[in-house]
């Protein structure tokens, strides 16, 4: 569904952020993407968006080749960005431009309706909660129902009961109908909640140096003895210590 | 009032029967609107004007003040009516909105255009800006000369000049303002695919119209400023004529009718635009703005 093929990035400053990164992402699967801070994992979520080209190397999307953003990737950031001059359902509509009105109504309320907020349909952002405009910025996102889904960091800046809740709730919006999931986090548990499979980026400049596939029925349980050896393990793969050494 | 008070104090004096409460929480309401601090504040921003006014009747009247230099606050509201009876103060009026409004539009649609374009792209920015700032340094009034050389002493100068005067404020705040358009919601149309005319449609031009307002804010009140400038330079109708006819005649009164004339429509001028910006940005959420939910 995704292949990222031997993409390597260049800053223009001249640090190099990705080197020779490869990857094969299946339909419907889940894969994290984790890793120290600055070791690209954000820069190879932004060139899979078509915001940011890279250095060498290709992205194909379904054997197409990426060129700028495209209509099957969806987005959302770590901060919900949402417009702040419009409600929650014209925000949710953003992503919705070239479809007929009565196409975009429906596909609006259904998707508000998923995400639980359809009593806050006519709010503006200011009177959100930072959960609840994240949720907003899921809908916009998934309202034109792309074939992959791109979350970089979409929870970290929220306090862990929100973060849990919405990590479940992620889930439970993925299952309806199934996108590829994309999602950069430096939270190991959240990684271990939600993805089939973690990648783990190492260095400067950043690479590929190990791949973890979760193989734990959901829903899982961060208290589970193997969750937490899966933790450790990833742990280890990072070679925490030495990073802070460094 | 006396009414109000009584029901505040009543259940107080007396056993309350079970119905009470209910029928005094509407008549509590207007009890506290007054005591808001809003309403306060504009009682205490009055006391000093009236008193200053009272003051200066009263001295003008005892003979203190020379009417000659300082005529009564009452003289000057009787040249006003004077004015309005004649039918005068309507003329007067009318060209001088006339004129602002011309130069204003004028020179606020250039600026809306350059400022725009300017603030979108860098390459326009740095092609652009370095001249416009040169400009802007020169005080605008000494433009006047020139511009009656060029384009005579009628209303084409006039125009133009209370339009260089409106185009320097709104150029630089919607400059500045499309420059501060918050570069996370323009990736959020890049990645939607908007592009061209309706990223700009859709991001830029919502994001920057708090900026824009404000400089079309202070581009109205220069612009006031510079009807006068111009009015002063060679009118013959106009209430900046009023200003030089009152000196040139000994009127004082006529000077002051007209100055409190220019300040009661500065201000309503200013506060159209001023209700016009908070129905556009109620969205915002700024300390200024009072919550209403």
């Amino acid at each position: 569904m995704l292949r990222i093929e031997h993409i390597s990035k260049q800053f223009d400053s001249g640090t190099t952020a990705l080197a020779d990164v490869s990857l094969r992402v299946q339909p419907a699967e889940i894969v994290a993407l984790v890793g120290a801070s600055g070791c690209g994992k954000s820069t190879l979520l932004r060139i899979v968006a078509g915001l940011d080209a890279p250095s060498a190397g290709r992205v194909f999307i379904n054997d197409e080749p990426l060129a700028g953003p495209n209509a099957a990737v969806g987005v959302v950031f770590q901060e919900p960005r949402l417009m702040p001059w419009l409600t929650v359902r014209e925000n949710v509509r953003f992503g919705l431009a070239d479809l007929a009105q009565a196409e975009q109504n429906a596909r609006t309320d259904a998707v508000l309706e998923r995400v639980g907020l359809t009593n806050f349909a006519q709010a503006v952002p200011r009177q959100l909660s930072g959960g609840m405009a994240q949720r907003v910025a899921i809908a916009r996102a998934l309202v034109a129902q792309p074939a992959l889904l791109l979350l970089d960091e979409p929870f970290s800046a929220l306090d862990p009961f929100t973060k849990m809740d919405l990590q479940e709730h992620l889930l439970h919006i993925w299952a309806y109908d199934r996108p590829t999931l994309l999602l950069v986090t430096h939270d190991l548990e959240e990684a271990l909640v939600l993805a089939d499979r973690i990648v783990v980026l190492r260095g400067h400049p950043g690479h590929i140096h190990e791949m973890v596939r979760v193989e734990l029925p959901r829903p899982r349980r961060r208290t589970d003895a193997v969750f937490q050896a899966y933790k450790q393990r990833l742990l280890d793969a990072l070679d925490v210590r030495a990073a802070v050494a460094v | 009032m006396a009414e109000v008070t009584t029901s505040l104090f009543a259940p107080a004096t007396r056993p309350a029967p079970v119905a009470a409460p209910v029928r005094q929480v509407p008549t509590q309401r207007p009890t506290a609107q007054p005591r808001s601090p809003r309403r306060w504040g504009w009682l205490t921003g009055a006391i000093l004007p009236v008193a200053l006014l009272v003051l200066w009747e009263v001295l003008a009247r005892l003979g203190v003040l020379r009417a000659n230099l300082l005529p009564a606050p009452s003289k000057v509201l009787a040249t006003i009516v004077e004015l309005a009876r004649t039918g005068e103060l309507w003329g007067h009026i009318g060209i001088t909105l006339v004129r602002v409004a011309l130069g204003f539009v004028l020179g606020g649609a250039l600026a809306t255009v350059l400022g725009a374009a300017t603030g979108y792209s860098r390459r326009l920015f740095h092609l652009l800006d370095p001249l416009l700032q040169g400009v802007r340094n020169i005080p605008s009034l000494a433009w006047v000369p020139l511009f009656i050389l060029w384009m005579g002493i009628y209303e084409t100068s006039k125009v133009v000049l209370i339009a260089v005067g409106v185009f320097f404020p709104v150029y630089l705040n919607l400059m500045n303002g499309v420059q501060g358009v918050d570069r996370k919601l323009v990736e959020v149309g890049r990645v939607h695919r908007l592009s061209g005319w309706q990223l700009v449609r859709r991001v830029f031009l919502p994001a920057t119209l708090p900026a824009y307002l404000v400089g079309l804010r202070s581009g109205l009140g220069l612009g006031w400023m510079f009807v006068v400038a111009a009015e002063i330079m060679g009118a013959n109708k106009g209430l900046g004529f009023l200003l030089v006819d009152g000196q040139m005649t000994g009127r004082p009164q006529t000077i002051l009718a007209s100055i409190l004339l220019f300040a009661v429509l500065g201000q309503l001028t200013d506060a159209g635009l001023a209700a016009l910006s908070r129905y556009l940005l109620r969205w915002q959420d700024t300390h200024g703005q009072e919550s209403n939910g």
